[in-house]
């Protein structure tokens, strides 16, 4: 039997799915493609306000999406029949978050249909996708107004990754204890260069905004 | 269910480790997780016994944790404190102008092998 070894690593367990994401956007930006990762909590409202969104913006751009789930192929269908972009699913395994090298496997998928703007739909989760970058060129997130001013506070790490916040269904403001002032104020704390945007996926609402402010994003950055 | 997600990358880097240094087998992989970097280390053990019969190299490897505290700087008064009792608010002077000096950690410090 072999002397046992000590081997010296000291690494972050999440530096070689860092190096594996500043690979991918790199990748992305030179083939010019834009990727949004879109993140939030089950039920807050992604693929309506997806739909939404991608209705405002697919006769400028060539959109494909990418639906994580741990199960089921219900919000890829959703999206094809809905907007009539690309649209695939991915399955988790039973995990709660993407990575990039799962993010890189779906991407190879859509990238045939020669798409300049891929959005990622993440596993519906505030805690673990913002552990984990994704490659995506920009992050965005949804609050909406049933879960509560307060979720800045209780979830820091998800508010500070993210460039954007949408503020969903506004329109039911009245029947909830739900403070907006003090819902982007706890936003602001935890990230200052956060864009704040309230919307309503429903009626449309405030989605012109959020295609403005991808837009502007898009131009920048391919 | 996040800590299995972190169980896969942390076999994955350790499994390329110890193939460059021609290990067969992995007796150990110490970890240092800070007190407020959101893993349980409870369910990271777990996970970890059920995703190492999985696999060859780390099929008897312990998984050994060792916590860091997580402190945190005022940057008015200048004073550190416990965060996990006060959060964010400094308990001397009552400001919110704090930052985590440590605590958030998540590395695998070494392994031991033959």
């Amino acid at each position: 039997m072999d002397k046992v070894k000590v081997i010296e690593i000291k690494r972050s367990v999440y530096e070689s799915n860092d190096r594996e994401a500043d690979k991918l956007r790199s990748e992305l930006k030179e083939k010019g493609i834009f990727l949004l990762n879109l993140m939030s909590s089950p039920g807050s409202g992604k693929t309506t306000t997806l739909k939404q969104t991608i209705n405002k913006m697919k006769d400028e751009f060539t959109i494909g999406v990418m639906e994580a789930d741990i199960d089921s192929d219900v919000d890829a269908i959703t999206i094809a029949k809905e907007t009539g972009v690309k649209s695939i699913q991915l399955h988790t395994g039973g995990m709660c978050h993407l990575d990039a090298g799962m993010t890189r496997q779906g991407l190879d998928e859509l990238i045939d249909s020669k798409i300049d703007f891929a959005i990622l739909e993440n596993v519906g989760n505030l805690v673990c996708p913002a552990e984990f970058d994704t490659g995506a060129t920009k992050n965005a997130m949804i609050l909406s107004v049933p879960e509560g001013h307060d979720k800045p506070l209780k979830y820091p790490l998800m508010f500070s990754i993210c460039d954007v916040v949408l503020i969903n269904k506004i329109d039911v403001m009245p029947y909830f204890d739900f403070d907006m002032d003090e819902c982007i104020k706890n936003i602001k704390y935890r990230n200052p260069k956060a864009e704040v945007i309230p919307i309503c996926a429903k009626t449309g609402e405030g989605i012109d905004k959020f295609a403005a402010w991808l837009k502007e994003q898009i131009k920048a950055n391919i | 269910m996040h800590e299995l997600g972190v169980v896969f990358h942390i076999i994955d880097d350790v499994t390329d480790v110890g193939k460059e240094n021609n290990l067969s087998n992995i007796e150990s992989v110490t970890l240092q997780l800070g007190t407020v970097s959101t893993v349980i280390p409870e369910y990271l053990t777990d996970c970890w016994k059920w995703a190492v019969k999985r696999t060859e190299l780390l099929k008897e490897a312990k998984l050994i944790i060792e916590p860091i505290e997580a402190i945190s700087h005022c940057e008015d008064c200048l004073t550190d404190f416990d965060t996990i009792k006060y959060g964010k608010t400094c308990p001397n002077c009552g400001s919110e102008h704090t930052y985590l000096l440590q605590g958030n950690e998540f590395m695998i410090k070494e392994i031991a092998g033959s």
